[in-house]
């Protein structure tokens, strides 16, 4: 049954493509700014609790219950910040984006609900540097919105005092300031390097004052679950996963595009029915499904309901191996096979050479390692040179271990999750893709280290043993 | 002569201060508020801007050699930040880039000999269903092929520049003389 995507319900793009409701008054014709007054005739931990409710999940890649979160900051806190991450950098992602050009006020709206409910009197929303544009639009809605009374004025309205502030604030250019600490640390004008976690911030976050950091997308929802509730949202989704989901589909797409989608629509009717399938007729080959740095699906798992809980742990994708045989133990027994990410979902034909897309990937991991702990700034940066070797056909005998093995040295030996981030698409394509990276093996060459075999305690070189 | 702040960039640093409870927050926005004067982060812009926030000028310069955004050397009147990855790439990034890098005479990384253009290949844009894109400025070059990409040039080449400062041939001149 082909899907009608006129049908599907709308939350958070509704505005997309009408220019005007950039503007406040326009905005505010179009329903913007009215759930206001029913939030602040709630009291605060009410809201909470709405959200709590809705099974509202975090959309910047975690997945997290957003309620849940906003439960963590302590009762007696006295500052409390909001700081909404509009860092999109992951590979494939463009939702958050579309989302600040298309609908500033929306946004703007749901810092405002969620920041009385925290008991929050100034927010920040860190805007990634590269996106000129979106900074200009989103600077334009704040002051409007601060000459309307609506920020930074005293709210007539609200159970208790409540004024808000609003800063925009402009990252400079870095993929791992998305992650949360290296955020707080980037907007505390520091360099980005992400911070041992605990504390969590919403104990100790921004300034040392507990912190709520919520991504754009999961903001925008806020006013919605406000309007019709709680269980109308729950409703909309899964089980344990409320509401719409943004998909970002690029690649080899008939036609690409940013959707909001219903929770758990299959991939395999979003990539057919809603983006006209793949470009000449081609077979689909891999499709990474939630951003670059999650393990990519195959041709045989297109009919995984595209929801957090699904990509985990449906038993019809393969789990990723760390050599053949060896699945990927996550710690607790929890095996990897991928996960819904940030909504990126690249889409691959049967012409792509998968080396070279590995390549890149690795290439983009290794410029962006902040560098703080050796196994992710020397591990991205070897996955780089030696996957660039395979794809130019001149892999040495040993490299498809090789990769594996310094993979699986990265991932869980990091301060945050970017050694994971590259440790994952790389063990995933290693695993479902394994014959194309042994093709790219020139039989010739020497190999450039013994192949070492892994063991629990790490790597095992009998080179190095025989030395003593 | 001695770099210096305007005035109306010595309130729009005043006003930065003011939104954060710490002033070393603001180095991010100083620093991008440096750049539109002067161009580049010199040296002595590194210096001006610690100043600014009294924060040492260490820190600062430990800030700008982390973003990639912050050029500590002389720039065209506009920078191309051209994506090549995985989206940008399977539609053909590399292709638009090189073509780019061909029709202006330098590679990535550097400013083309008549001052106009400096070349950037970014990391992911987040313009993914676009693929591949541009960013110059403001505006967005999106679905390009090189043929689009040359056109895309020319209107580039009408925008108002990034910054007030002069294009870098003009100050190599400038240097000799």
């Amino acid at each position: 049954m082909p899907v009608e995507l006129s049908k599907m319900p709308k939350i958070v793009t509704r505005h997309f493509g009408a220019e005007e409701v950039k503007k406040i008054a326009e905005a505010r014709k179009q329903g913007g700014y009215t759930q206001l007054k029913k939030a602040f005739a709630m009291q605060p931990q009410a809201i909470v609790d709405e959200v709590k409710k809705s099974n509202l999940r975090g959309r910047g890649g975690a997945g997290f219950p957003t309620g849940m979160k906003w439960g963590f900051i302590p009762k007696d806190a006295k500052t409390v910040y909001l700081v909404i991450n509009a860092d999109e950098s992951e590979p494939g992602t463009c939702k958050d984006r579309e989302l600040i050009y298309w609908d500033p006020h929306l946004l703007i709206e749901g810092v405002i609900i969620s920041s009385y409910a925290l008991g929050c009197s100034h927010a920040y929303i860190y805007i990634r540097g590269e996106m000129i544009r979106e900074f200009a639009v989103l600077q334009r809605a704040v002051e409007e919105a601060y000459a309307s009374g609506l920020l930074g004025a005293e709210s007539p309205t609200a159970k208790g005092p409540f004024k808000l502030d609003l800063t925009v604030h402009r990252g400079a250019g870095a993929y791992i300031c998305g992650e949360e600490t290296s955020l707080l640390n980037s907007l505390e004008g520091k360099r980005g390097w992400p911070r041992l976690k605990p504390p969590f911030p919403a104990v100790k976050g921004l300034f040392g004052q507990p912190t709520i950091v919520n991504n754009v997308e999961t903001i925008c929802n806020i006013p919605a679950i406000i309007d019709k509730g709680a269980e109308w949202f729950a409703g909309l989704g899964t089980p344990r996963s409320g509401g719409t989901r943004i998909l970002c589909m690029s690649g080899h797409l008939n036609k690409p595009g940013v959707f909001e989608l219903p929770m758990g629509i299959p991939l395999r009717t979003v990539i057919n029915d809603i983006c006209g399938g793949v470009p000449g007729g081609k077979k689909v080959k891999a499709v990474i499904p939630g951003g670059s740095s999650m393990p990519p699906l195959d041709a045989s798992e297109l009919d995984i309901p595209m929801e957090f809980d699904a990509l985990m742990t449906d038993e019809r994708i393969k789990p990723v191996e760390v050599k053949p045989g060896v699945k990927f133990d996550m710690g607790g027994g929890k095996i990897l096979r991928t996960m819904a990410g940030s909504g990126g979902v690249i889409v691959m034909d049967e012409s792509t050479d998968l080396v070279a897309v590995t390549w890149r990937i690795m290439k983009f991991y290794a410029h962006e390692s902040c560098g703080q702990c050796t196994p992710c700034r020397e591990g991205t940066g070897w996955l780089a040179r030696i996957t660039e070797r395979m794809a130019r056909g001149e892999g040495r005998p040993g490299d498809v271990e090789l990769c594996g093995t310094i993979a699986h040295g990265i991932a869980g030996n990091t301060i945050c999750p970017l050694g994971e981030a590259a440790a994952w698409p790389m063990l995933g394509f290693l695993t479902k893709f394994r014959s194309e990276f042994e093709a790219k093996i020139k039989p010739g060459l020497v190999p450039e280290i013994p192949a070492h075999p892994i063991t629990a305690t790490g790597i095992r070189s009998p080179e190095l043993e025989r030395r003593g | 002569m001695a770099l210096t702040f305007t005035d109306e960039a010595k309130r729009k640093i005043a006003t930065l201060r003011s939104r954060y409870p710490d002033p070393q927050a603001a180095c991010l926005p100083v620093l991008h508020l440096a750049q539109d004067e002067f161009g580049y982060i010199s040296d002595e812009a590194v210096g001006l801007v610690a100043d600014a926030i009294g924060v040492p000028h260490s820190h600062v310069w430990g800030v700008v050699t982390f973003y990639t955004m912050y050029h500590q050397h002389p720039t065209g009147k506009h920078t191309l930040m051209v994506c090549t990855n995985v989206s940008c790439m399977l539609r053909g990034g590399y292709e638009v880039l090189e073509a780019i890098e061909k029709k202006l005479g330098c590679k990535r990384g550097e400013n083309s000999a008549d001052g106009e253009f400096t070349i950037v290949e970014e990391e992911c844009l987040a313009a993914c269903a676009d693929a591949p894109a541009m960013i110059s400025g403001e505006r967005y070059f999106l679905r390009l092929t090189p043929e689009l990409a040359m056109r895309a040039l020319e209107d580039i080449k009408k925008m108002p520049p990034d910054h007030g400062h002069q294009p870098p041939s003009t100050i190599a001149k400038a240097r000799k003389s």
